[in-house]
């Protein structure tokens, strides 16, 4: 387990030595906060000194925003060649996963944290709940690492980028559609309740919503911790085949 | 110190490495011949521990890569073909970043290391260059400087002189020889002349099959008087 702090760092400067990293936290940041005090936001309609309405559009957003950041973990190493460099190293195939999750794991928790101004505007306009603000920072972060664990998954699978891409949205749009109620009910026309229920727990959505009440849930916790891991587990398989 | 058993590699329906056999001790340079899609880069990804064998062994220093890759991996220095590299970094970063995954932790022995790999490598001119931005003849010795970092006791170099100018492919062919003497050294090539060169040993692989396993001069005592791109080809001809 050593090794994996070589690759981290590479992996998470790389995202600083070209132009990416930038373009994607402005653009991260931009389209948050636009969304928030948009009509469908409504920060100032809502009339609360709370973060909510930021971070109610996270699961959409992450939709597209973490397959961005992800799509390129694996496929890129692939295309250039530099995965037989890699694995030619003295480090295990976990050691090289790890690292190179946890560096955009790391990359993404950035994202999230600067938005901070966020939480200083709510600050400066009221009094905002401040156990709520953290476990929401708390949970948006997790739910990052589940989103980024399937991402990485599919980036592993092929060394086009744009595959990967799609494949890591259409994933993700699954396990977040599972927690609307006009899906499950759909689910349970087809599967008997209780497979359609647990299916449903399966959902980013309903897991994230106790964080943004200021609940730390230790279920909602081992969901996206064991969503990581398990990803991650088929993300070495993947590899190692 | 290289020992290689029967190798087998299959793609689908296609036998690319057919019970391939033979063994490199320190000292030899080893030049591994064959047309293209012989076979010949296939088998060095399965020493390396890149490719997992379908049958067959290859040992290092006598640990089996399939059974402990981590330790063999340490004890190879391995020159993928056209030299794979990060783009975006810098020749210095790079190989900061070989070096301590290589296991040079602290400051000074890592900038040691790096230091000498640029040295024997003649990188010093750009190594403050993104790798994107060199020619091809420096990429390629970006690559071997990675490959000689840690100064590993075995070498395996697919086509370590390929798209460098005539200077610079006398020069890698120097560097090769000089570090023999303490070294096993397999590097896989297309050029002929390069086995006069240097090596000490050849094989030849034709349809993932060995085709000849001997000394320079033995291959040319086949057909005394022919060239030996004229030996090669009536070796290799199943492959045309």
């Amino acid at each position: 387990m050593r090794q994996i702090s070589p690759v981290f760092k590479r992996e998470f400067l790389g995202y600083f030595r070209s132009p990416v990293a930038y373009v994607f936290l402005i653009g991260f940041l931009l389209i948050s906060v636009s969304l928030a005090f948009s009509r469908y936001g409504g920060f100032f309609r809502a009339g609360i000194a709370g973060m909510e309405s930021y971070f109610t559009f996270f699961p959409w957003l992450f939709l597209f925003i973490v397959p961005a950041a992800g799509m390129r973990l694996w496929s890129e190493e692939k295309r250039s060649g530099t995965v037989e460099l890699l694995f030619t190293l003295p480090i295990t195939t976990l050691e090289a996963v790890l690292g190179k999750f946890l560096a955009g794991w790391a990359f993404l928790a950035m994202a999230i944290l600067l938005s901070f101004p966020m939480a200083i505007t709510v600050a400066y306009l009221g009094d905002p709940d401040w156990g709520v603000v953290v476990t929401t920072y708390f949970g948006a972060i997790l739910m990052a690492g589940g989103y980024l664990g399937v991402c990485a998954l599919m980036s592993a699978l092929t060394k086009n980028q744009v595959i990967s891409f799609v494949l890591s949205i259409g994933a993700c749009a699954v396990l977040l559609f599972l927690g609307f109620s006009s899906f499950t009910d759909t689910l349970e026309g087809w599967f008997p309740v209780f497979v359609a229920d647990a299916l449903s727990n399966f959902s980013f959505i309903t897991h994230f919503d106790a964080f943004t009440k200021g609940i730390i849930d230790p279920k909602d916790v081992v969901f996206f911790l064991s969503l990581m891991a398990f990803t991650l587990f088929l993300n070495v398989v993947a590899l190692e085949r | 110190m290289i020992e290689v058993k029967g190798l087998v590699k299959t793609y689908g329906a296609k036998r690319a490495v057919d019970g391939v056999s033979f063994t490199v001790r320190r000292g030899d340079i080893l030049g591994f011949l064959g047309p293209n899609g012989a076979g010949k880069s296939t088998t060095m990804k399965m020493i390396t521990g890149f490719l997992r064998p379908d049958a067959g062994t290859a040992t290092v220093d006598g640990i089996d890569v399939t059974a402990d890759p981590v330790t063999v991996k340490r004890k190879l220095g391995y020159l993928p073909e056209s030299a794979p590299a990060y783009p975006e970094m810098t020749v210095e970063e790079f190989l900061h970043f070989i070096a301590e995954v290589r296991g040079f932790k602290s400051g000074d022995t890592r900038n040691a290391q790096v230091d000498r790999a640029i040295t024997l490598t003649h990188l010093a001119p750009v190594r403050a260059q993104t790798i994107e931005t060199l020619s091809k003849g420096f990429k390629q010795r970006v690559g071997f400087a990675q490959a000689l970092l840690h100064d590993p006791p075995a070498l395996v170099l697919d086509e370590p002189t390929d798209g460098l100018d005539p200077n610079q492919k006398n020069e890698v062919r120097t560097l090769i020889k000089s570090m023999a003497t303490e070294k096993a050294v397999i590097l896989s090539t297309h050029i002929l002349e390069e086995v006069d060169a240097i090596c000490t040993r050849v094989i030849i692989i034709s349809r993932g099959k060995l085709v000849a396993d001997e000394t320079p001069a033995q291959l040319r005592s086949r057909q005394p008087g022919a060239r030996l791109d004229e030996i090669f080809r009536s070796l290799t001809r199943g492959d045309i």
